[in-house]
């Protein structure tokens, strides 16, 4: 589809702002932000399969946990491991879950494949939680963030938090970019034909199996890119990171973004984490922030009640409450 | 590719639908060059046969052939990219897209390449020129760029051919392409299947006795799930059973 030259003018804008935004924020303000960068990866893994290609999968924290300890378990004790096969691995690690997943769940549809994916991720939920592999309740803790090397010079130290922040945001423009030109292709304008019109797509010769399998395990890679870069960010995992609470979170994300659009998937990153962090402040909120979920909740259902489209619609819909008013207005 | 030869062959196909016989022993021969009507009452069983021959759905019973291999065990998919097209009955289009990219995506099935994410599709010559033609053929060349959900019931049905066209097919099923339209459109659509009957096998699934008798070579009648004639125009016109059952006693 073509992409409006105000969107991309509002995405370079975007990328200027967070390119600047260490210079400006305090040390809590660049953590927050990182931590932001990463579910925005994430939100835009499942973006691809929900706004995309029209599959509601609600295990998206599955193949974060499962990159997330991969990169844990795959790094030596005490030493750094490289990164240019640690994201691999854990990538790969996600990939596979993702493929075995996919496969049996593409089986069905509607309600069903929202139950099967929950399903599923709840099983990755219970043998990270309840197995050894996982080291129980508590997690378990990364020692050395891998090193990010050629040869024997270091290009950027991860444990330096303003290191990390444009390493995460290099990730996410990365993912932002390869999705969006995947999307123009012939595979992405397939993924589309299949979201609209499944029937249709067969008929006219797509076989939709292969395109919803492959666009499920590049979604679960794409998380498995997040899930590989908040297990580097804390130096610590738990099984929470693949609960159906973040699956959970990541759709609210899509949706209070709007459907349909990669940037949306990225505002909306922003909009639920800021939301979630100003009602849980106790400076701002006083009392009231014990209760942050009620405010969470409830501003969640204005947005999604007032907003349809999402807040990427919301300058049309101003625009359009404008120009109404002033026809209206006029004799 | 001699007119006359069998396209699509159905032989003795059975459907059941729980207790329920949908089908039974139904064979149909499709040749190139003719235009095959398929008639019968409601519920007599031409949309189950369709979605048989197509692959949509898999038959109780019986063997379908597409040009003369036994396709039984391919799917839908597979037996569209081998030549076989249809259209539904219920427009079936892509709405939010433009008439052009509507058709684009149908001629992309004969050459995906799903693997070049990096080339955009809409710089994709082959499917573009194959697209462009096939809305051209259908009266759509005007309205490449407007939301296929904005064209009128007429254009819509016009543009569900030409998706069909657009995957360049040998074998055309039409479930009902005359639903709802008007005198003039009527005429366009008939013009249009006319044009296409050289090159093409076409099965006309259809409710307007006028215009079967106008354009169909053969005609095939079916009654509950069987078929009970199938024979040239005229031989059905006088075919005393099809009278009976299906035009009405004689007055």
């Amino acid at each position: 589809m073509a992409v409006s030259r105000s969107a991309v003018v509002l995405c370079l804008a975007a990328l200027a702002g967070l390119l600047a935004w260490p210079a400006f924020a305090s040390d809590f303000g660049v953590d927050l932000t990182t931590k932001i960068l990463i579910y925005a990866i994430l939100a835009l893994s499942l973006e691809l399969l929900v706004g995309q290609t029209g599959l509601v999968c609600f295990g998206q924290a599955a193949f974060f946990g499962i990159a997330a300890y991969a990169t844990v378990r795959f790094s030596p004790e005490y030493d750094a491991a490289a990164i240019w096969w640690l994201l691999p691995s854990a990538v790969a690690a996600s990939a596979v879950f993702a493929l075995v997943m996919g496969a049996l769940s593409l089986r069905t549809r509607g309600v069903y494949f929202i139950m099967v994916t929950l399903a599923f991720s709840q099983m990755a939920y219970y043998v990270i939680h309840d197995t050894p592999v996982g080291g129980g309740t508590d997690g378990i803790y990364l020692n050395v963030p891998p090193s990010v090397a050629v040869g024997s010079t270091q290009l950027l130290d991860l444990s330096d938090p303003l290191h990390f922040y444009y390493a995460a945001l290099l990730a996410l423009v990365t993912c932002f970019v390869m999705l969006a030109v995947a999307l123009r292709s012939r595979f992405g304008r397939a993924l589309a034909g299949i979201r609209v019109n499944e029937q249709r797509m067969r008929a006219a010769g797509f076989s939709t199996y292969p395109y919803q399998l492959a666009a499920f395990v590049l979604s679960g890679a794409i998380a498995g890119i997040a899930g590989f870069l908040f297990a580097i960010k804390d130096g610590f995992v738990n099984p929470e990171l693949l609960s159906w609470h973040l699956s959970g979170a990541a759709l609210v994300m899509i949706i209070l973004g709007g459907l349909g659009h990669l940037r949306g998937a990225v505002i909306g990153a922003f909009a639920l984490s800021l939301l979630e962090e100003l009602f849980q402040s106790r400076e701002l909120m006083g009392g009231f922030s014990d209760h942050w979920h009620l405010g969470l909740g409830a501003s969640i259902i204005a947005c999604v009640a007032l907003l349809p489209r999402g807040l990427i619609g919301l300058p049309r819909m101003l625009r359009a409450r404008l120009l109404g008013a002033r026809q209206a207005g006029a004799p | 590719m001699s007119a006359g030869e069998v396209l699509l062959a159905g032989h003795g196909i059975r459907r059941v639908w729980g207790g329920l016989v949908a089908l039974d022993n139904v064979s149909i021969e499709i040749r190139r060059g003719e235009v095959h009507a398929l008639i019968g009452t409601n519920g007599a069983g031409k949309s189950t046969l369709v979605n048989i021959l197509a692959g949509e759905i898999p038959p109780s019973a019986g063997t379908v052939e597409l040009l003369g291999q036994d396709v039984g065990a391919w799917s839908q998919p597979r037996r569209a990219r081998a030549g076989l097209a249809r259209s539904y009955q219920r427009t079936t289009i892509f709405p939010e897209f433009t008439v052009l990219e509507n058709c684009r995506l149908c001629a992309q099935a004969k050459h995906p390449r799903p693997w070049a994410i990096w080339s955009a599709a809409a710089r994709c010559g082959t499917s573009l020129e194959a697209a462009r033609r096939a809305a051209g053929r259908v009266g759509l060349g005007d309205e490449l760029d407007r939301p296929a959900g904005l064209l009128s019931h007429g254009g819509r049905r016009q543009l569900e051919i030409g998706m069909c066209l657009a995957t360049d097919p040998q074998v055309l099923l039409l479930d009902e392409p005359l639903a709802g339209m008007g005198a003039e459109e009527t005429d366009r659509m008939l013009a249009l299947i006319e044009e296409l009957r050289p090159g093409h096998a076409i099965l006309l699934v259809e409710h307007d006795m006028d215009a079967v008798f106008r354009i169909a070579d053969r005609i095939t009648v079916m009654v509950n799930g069987q078929v009970i004639a199938s024979d040239l125009p005229d031989a059905i016109r006088d075919n005393r059973e099809v009278q009976t059952a299906y035009l009405g006693e004689p007055a």
